[in-house]
């Protein structure tokens, strides 16, 4: 008798999984197709090439190109994150705070420049900042300087261009998370005596960590793979990651010379991730809860 | 009667016989593939739409900027569909030498007889010519005896002050390198890399851009970002014609082609050999200068009366523009020493 009997809400559970599974079970299958394959395969033909080799990871490691580029790459990406956070933060601020019409202005200011395409705004950045270009104009009529500056077929360049770029990747996780603040919780800080700033500090800004680490990580990573940006407005100094990858393509007979340059980015790409999810948990990072 | 009905029935079978022979032509088509833009348009009218005519035979056409690792990946999959494909030399002797390009019988190419033996290798055929030249700027440098005229002079930034932009790529850059160095047009080969690099390390911190596509070295010309430019002659001679105060010299031009080749395995072998042999045509290649500004591959063009002579002079082939530049060899580019020498590059331009 007694083993017959199960917990009808035990059973529901059970039943809500199995369709919860059913239900991922489409998602699961597109990644397994479109990423997990891909990237094995790539993974493999870095390895091998008419038997075992690790003729390209030996390159990688022993050739200062690879780590120069490697050095520049990371370099560009953390202070484009650094500087998207100082310009993305108040502007997500701004965005949670202010009342209708005005929080609708501020995001679609943010993601009206999103819905360009890549290729055109790296070139309006080069008709601003060039050396007869608009900014330098401007600056020259005012007295401010007597020669052009140097702001573009260079790295700082690159930076500015990619910064704006990626600029809503950092505000659009900062935003949601900025929202969900209750409002109350600050007037309770004030009532208790704390300043603005310092309710602010001991306040706001902890409860909005989750997306100030979302929007690192997400601009970080996408800052990595950029290809047509420093290739543009980098003058050809700028050599990143991205840009070794092709190159590889063109240099050698095997695939496997562009691939292991990629697999060597996503296993940095993996330890970083790593590395930030002991701090803090993988799902508090991607903005649950 | 019978007699007029046996013509007629002739006459119809006849007709009959050439309609089939007709479709059967038809059938024959191939898959070519350049680099789109102006330049496939151009070629479409001059060479394949009249060689397609000519011969009874369908050219599909595909573009594509980067044709290399596509058509890698095609012939290792072991079912190409391209046939031919127009791409810088290099590419075309890379590809004989890794198996991905069909060897040429040149017998079967009466066309290329005419053409100098470095035009041709056994998988590759020249299409058209350009040329890696000197341009600057008109409004710096108006004056034409003043203004810079060798690679030296480039090299020279006392006497030539301004603003330079070098090709992002050691092909043409090194041999300007040389040049600049002293070295003769025609002595150039095989390069001395050593040498090369040394000299460009001299002009590498006056260097303000190394451009890596046409378009971009001919904005940076127009808009002033820089005074002297390493480019393609047909990219200043497009602003020329905008009405852009720029020119070139072709003096230590260093003439680069695009060739013709096959890839293995193509699917219309055949077809595409008889395609091959139409597309270097002198009077097909002399149609080409008129709707592009690159030169015929097939210096018979230049003899076929249809190229006007003011034309002739503007033309990177000419033989009068030919004489004072160096004609690039792609047999040294892609030997280890070539191969090596471009691998070599990056390392130089992150120092």
């Amino acid at each position: 008798m007694t083993t017959q009997t199960i917990d009808p809400s035990l059973r529901h559970q059970r039943r809500e999984q199995a369709l919860m599974t059913l239900l991922a079970a489409p998602a699961v299958l597109v990644i397994v197709a479109l990423v997990v394959i891909p990237v094995g395969w790539l993974a493999a033909q870095s390895i091998y090439d008419n038997g075992f080799t690790l003729e390209h990871y030996r390159r990688i490691f022993t050739e200062e190109v690879y780590w120069r580029s490697f050095a520049l790459t990371f370099r560009i990406a953390l202070m484009v994150t650094l500087l998207t956070l100082l310009l993305g933060y108040p502007v997500a601020y701004a965005a949670a705070h202010a009342k209708r019409p005005w929080n609708v202005l501020i995001l679609a200011c943010v993601m009206l420049p999103f819905w360009t395409s890549v290729l055109v705004r790296a070139y309006a950045w080069l008709v601003l900042l060039q050396r007869t270009g608009v900014a330098n104009q401007l600056l020259e009529r005012f007295g401010l300087i007597t020669e052009p500056l140097a702001m573009v077929h260079n790295e700082l360049g690159t930076v500015i261009a990619t910064v704006h770029i990626l600029l809503p990747f950092m505000v659009l996780p900062l935003y949601s998370t900025m929202q969900k603040i209750p409002r109350e919780l600050m007037l309770a800080g004030a009532s208790l005596g704390g300043g603005p700033l310092y309710s602010f500090l001991r306040i706001f800004l902890p409860l909005s960590l989750p997306g100030v680490v979302a929007g690192l990580t997400l601009v970080f990573v996408l800052t990595l793979g950029f290809y047509i940006t420093p290739e543009l407005l980098g003058g050809g100094r700028t050599v990143m990651i991205s840009m070794v990858v092709s190159r590889n393509v063109e240099l050698y007979a095997q695939w496997g010379a562009a691939s292991a340059v990629g697999v060597v980015l996503l296993v940095c790409v993996l330890a970083i991730f790593a590395a930030v999810g002991r701090i803090i948990p993988l799902d508090k990072m991607l903005g649950q809860k | 009667m019978a007699k007029s009905l046996n013509f007629r029935t002739a006459s119809v079978a006849a007709g009959f016989f050439l309609a089939m022979l007709g479709s059967a032509m038809a059938a024959e088509q191939i898959m070519f593939v350049s680099q789109g833009g102006a330049y496939q348009k151009a070629q479409t009218i001059a060479i394949l739409d009249p060689s397609a005519k000519k011969l009874g035979i369908t050219i599909n056409q595909d573009s594509v900027p980067d044709a290399w690792p596509i058509m890698r990946s095609q012939v290792a999959s072991g079912k190409p569909t391209w046939d031919v494909v127009d791409v810088a030399t290099n590419f075309c002797l890379r590809g004989g030498e890794q198996g991905i390009v069909e060897k040429l019988d040149f017998s079967k190419i009466p066309n290329a007889a005419a053409m100098p033996a470095e035009y041709r290798s056994d998988y590759s055929v020249a299409y058209e010519f350009y040329s890696s030249v000197l341009g600057y700027n008109l409004k710096k440098f108006p004056d034409a005896a003043s203004a810079p005229k060798s690679w030296a002079d480039f090299w020279d930034v006392k006497k030539f002050s301004g603003r330079r932009s070098l090709r992002n790529h050691p092909l043409a850059t090194l041999e300007a390198a040389l040049m600049a160095d002293g070295v003769a047009p025609d002595k150039l080969y095989p390069l001395d890399v050593e040498r090369a690099f040394k000299k460009l390390e001299e002009i590498k911190p006056n260097i303000t851009v190394w451009w890596t596509s046409g378009a971009q070295s001919a904005q940076l010309l127009n808009d002033g970002e820089v005074d002297m430019v390493m480019a393609w002659n047909g990219r200043i001679s497009a602003l020329t014609k905008e009405g852009a105060k720029v020119t070139y010299t072709y003096n230590q031009g260093i003439l680069q082609s695009t060739s013709l080749c096959v890839l293995k395995g193509a699917p219309n072998l055949p077809t595409a050999i008889k395609f091959l042999n139409e597309a270097v045509d002198p009077v097909h290649q002399a149609n080409l200068p008129l709707h592009i500004d690159y030169g015929p591959a097939n210096p018979k063009a230049y003899d076929t009366k249809v190229i006007s002579e003011a034309r002739v002079k503007e033309l990177p082939s000419a033989p009068e523009n030919a004489k004072v530049q160096a004609l690039m060899s792609y047999a040294w580019w892609t030997s280890p020493a070539g191969e090596a020498a471009e691998k070599r590059w990056l390392q130089f331009m992150q120092k």
